[in-house]
């Protein structure tokens, strides 16, 4: 679905050295995988994003989308229409005062008939659960329904692959499970191919892969069994596991038996409790 | 201190004049302000006080709301109202007090004056309580589009204040958290004559403008995440059409309006 070969991108910023933000990255992401990349506060999650979908062109390196490079100026918006990106804040990305307007915006850009936008505006709104609030004006919302109204206007796009760049940093805990029960759903009963940025390791669990990022290279990468097992690793990069994780070693440690990698508290309660 | 703001101040309805095709209500809405200049007689208003109040009823506007819209008014009224009383001349005197005269034709057309400042108030507000800001923006970009040849940028405008009504509240939000960041620092916005409270702004003003720029950032990579590529080849979810009883409205009201005038009433 995605490739990235040997990517590289650099900000220059005044008369100093150039930060290197993703720095000779190459991996694929295939098509219904739900990924998550973690790493803390500029390792590169960022750029990486806006690197899938265009946004940014890679400096060095190539990244193709479908079998279409993204620097390549005839496909720039059929790559935008398919890898959808959704941001942090949700505040700064609706652009209407009513949310079915907001969710029309992308389907409009893409000059689709104004039939076929309405249909769209009320599958989208579907996906994520807000049907109800469609007459709504988006700044009343909570965070996690703003943000699954954003969701939807990218979904009104029919994009096949989702990348959101933190979305749930912003929110609160109730929120973030909304945010995070929507994606899953979209991935695992429609197919989506999710790429999902965070630095809650919390809500890397449940993804196929796991990729760390630090300094614009990825550090570790595979299952999140295989990646939260290495803590040692993750915090000589300044990351935790996952609390339940975490507890499960310490538990190992005072001679429980327990492997270093409970990654939900499910099996960890089947783990005690056989 | 915010909360006192309305934003936009459309009060949703199902009537008749809200169903209207915006467009046509801007047309109407400008008819009738012409031909309330050109009336000029006491019938004249009567008949525009009714087709004023007309709408306001079928349309279920409460008379509250109306006359709260004409509060910044008052004193612009009660300024014409003088002004003709002690200084137009003519008919009767009805008072004199050493050179002050009042004469009966100065408090005539004090009256007409001011009755006509507050049908034009109350009519055109008409427009915006009875639209969306969303209709009203395509109104204006419809509107506009013929003059897009001689360079008249008329998707952006419409695109500019969709942003700006959606980031009223939000900026109005952030302002509230500003102001009380910093009172809880000890800023004192409150105090103080208008030079040292515009001064105290400073601190208030300041955060506010840089935040708005990275939210005009984000929202700018957003859009262009969303395809956004400008105006064109650019589709509408709600397509405004004009329905044939749009324009019998419209001809109707010309033309009532056209022989009103005509007979000078």
């Amino acid at each position: 679905m995605i490739r990235l070969e040997a990517v590289s991108y650099s900000y220059q910023s005044g008369e100093e050295q150039a930060i290197k933000a993703v720095d000779n990255i190459s991996m694929t992401i295939e098509k219904g995988e739900f990924v998550a990349i973690i790493g803390h506060n500029g390792s590169g999650k960022s750029t990486l994003a806006k690197l899938l979908n265009g946004l940014l062109l890679p400096q060095a390196g190539q990244v193709w989308v479908g079998g279409k490079a993204t620097d390549d100026p005839e496909a720039n918006w059929q790559i935008r229409q398919q890898v959808g990106l959704v941001f942090q804040n949700p505040d700064n990305q609706l652009i209407a005062t009513i949310v079915e307007e907001d969710v029309a915006f992308g389907p409009e850009n893409l000059g689709l008939p104004s039939g076929e936008i309405v249909a769209r505006v009320q599958e989208s709104l579907a996906q994520v659960g807000m049907s109800e609030f469609r007459q709504h004006a988006p700044h009343l919302l909570s965070g996690g329904q703003k943000q699954r109204i954003a969701i939807a206007g990218i979904l009104a796009m029919r994009p096949q692959c989702l990348v959101l760049d933190e979305p749930t940093a912003m929110l609160d805990p109730q929120g973030r499970r909304e945010v995070m029960d929507t994606v899953r759903r979209l991935n695992s009963e429609e197919g989506m191919t999710v790429v999902w940025i965070t630095h809650h390791m919390d809500e890397a669990v449940s993804a196929h892969r796991v990729m760390v990022m630090d300094q614009g290279r990825v550090a570790i990468q595979g299952s999140p069994r295989e990646v939260f097992r290495q803590t040692e690793l993750l915090e000589s990069l300044d990351l935790d596991v996952p609390v339940i994780t975490r507890l499960g070693q310490l538990l190992a440690r005072d001679g429980f038996d327990l492997p270093p990698d409970v990654l939900t508290v499910e099996e960890m309660v089947n783990l005690l409790c056989p | 201190m915010f909360n006192s703001v309305s934003i936009g101040q459309y009060y949703p309805g199902d009537s008749f004049f809200h169903r209207l095709e915006p467009r046509i209500k801007i047309g109407l809405i400008t008819i009738y302000v012409i031909s309330l200049f050109l009336l000029d007689s006491f019938w004249g208003y009567l008949i525009m006080t009714l087709f004023t109040m007309t709408v306001i009823f079928t349309s279920r506007l409460p008379l509250k709301l109306m006359l709260r819209g004409l509060k910044p008014l008052y004193f612009i009224l009660a300024f014409t109202l003088l002004l003709h009383i002690f200084f137009t001349k003519g008919g009767t005197v009805l008072f004199r007090w050493k050179k002050i005269s009042i004469e009966s034709a100065g408090v005539i057309s004090g009256l007409m004056m001011t009755w006509r400042l507050i049908l034009l108030v109350m009519t055109s507000s008409l427009l915006t309580l009875t639209t969306s800001p969303i209709a009203l923006t395509d109104a204006i970009e419809g509107l506009l589009s013929p003059l897009k040849p001689i360079g008249v940028p008329a998707h952006e405008l419409a695109m500019m204040m969709t942003i700006a009504l959606r980031f009223i509240p939000t900026l109005l939000e952030e302002a509230e958290k500003i102001m009380k960041a910093q009172m809880a620092r000890g800023a004192d916005f409150e105090s103080g004559n208008l030079i040292q409270r515009a001064k105290s702004m400073i601190p208030l003003l300041v955060p506010l403008f840089i935040s708005s720029f990275r939210r005009a950032d984000d929202l700018a990579l957003a859009m262009e995440a969303r395809c956004y590529r400008g105006g064109k080849g650019r589709t509408r979810m709600k397509v405004h059409k004009v329905t044939s009883l749009d324009w019998l409205t419209l001809g109707g009201f010309a033309g009532t309006m056209a022989v009103l005038v005509w007979l000078g009433i």
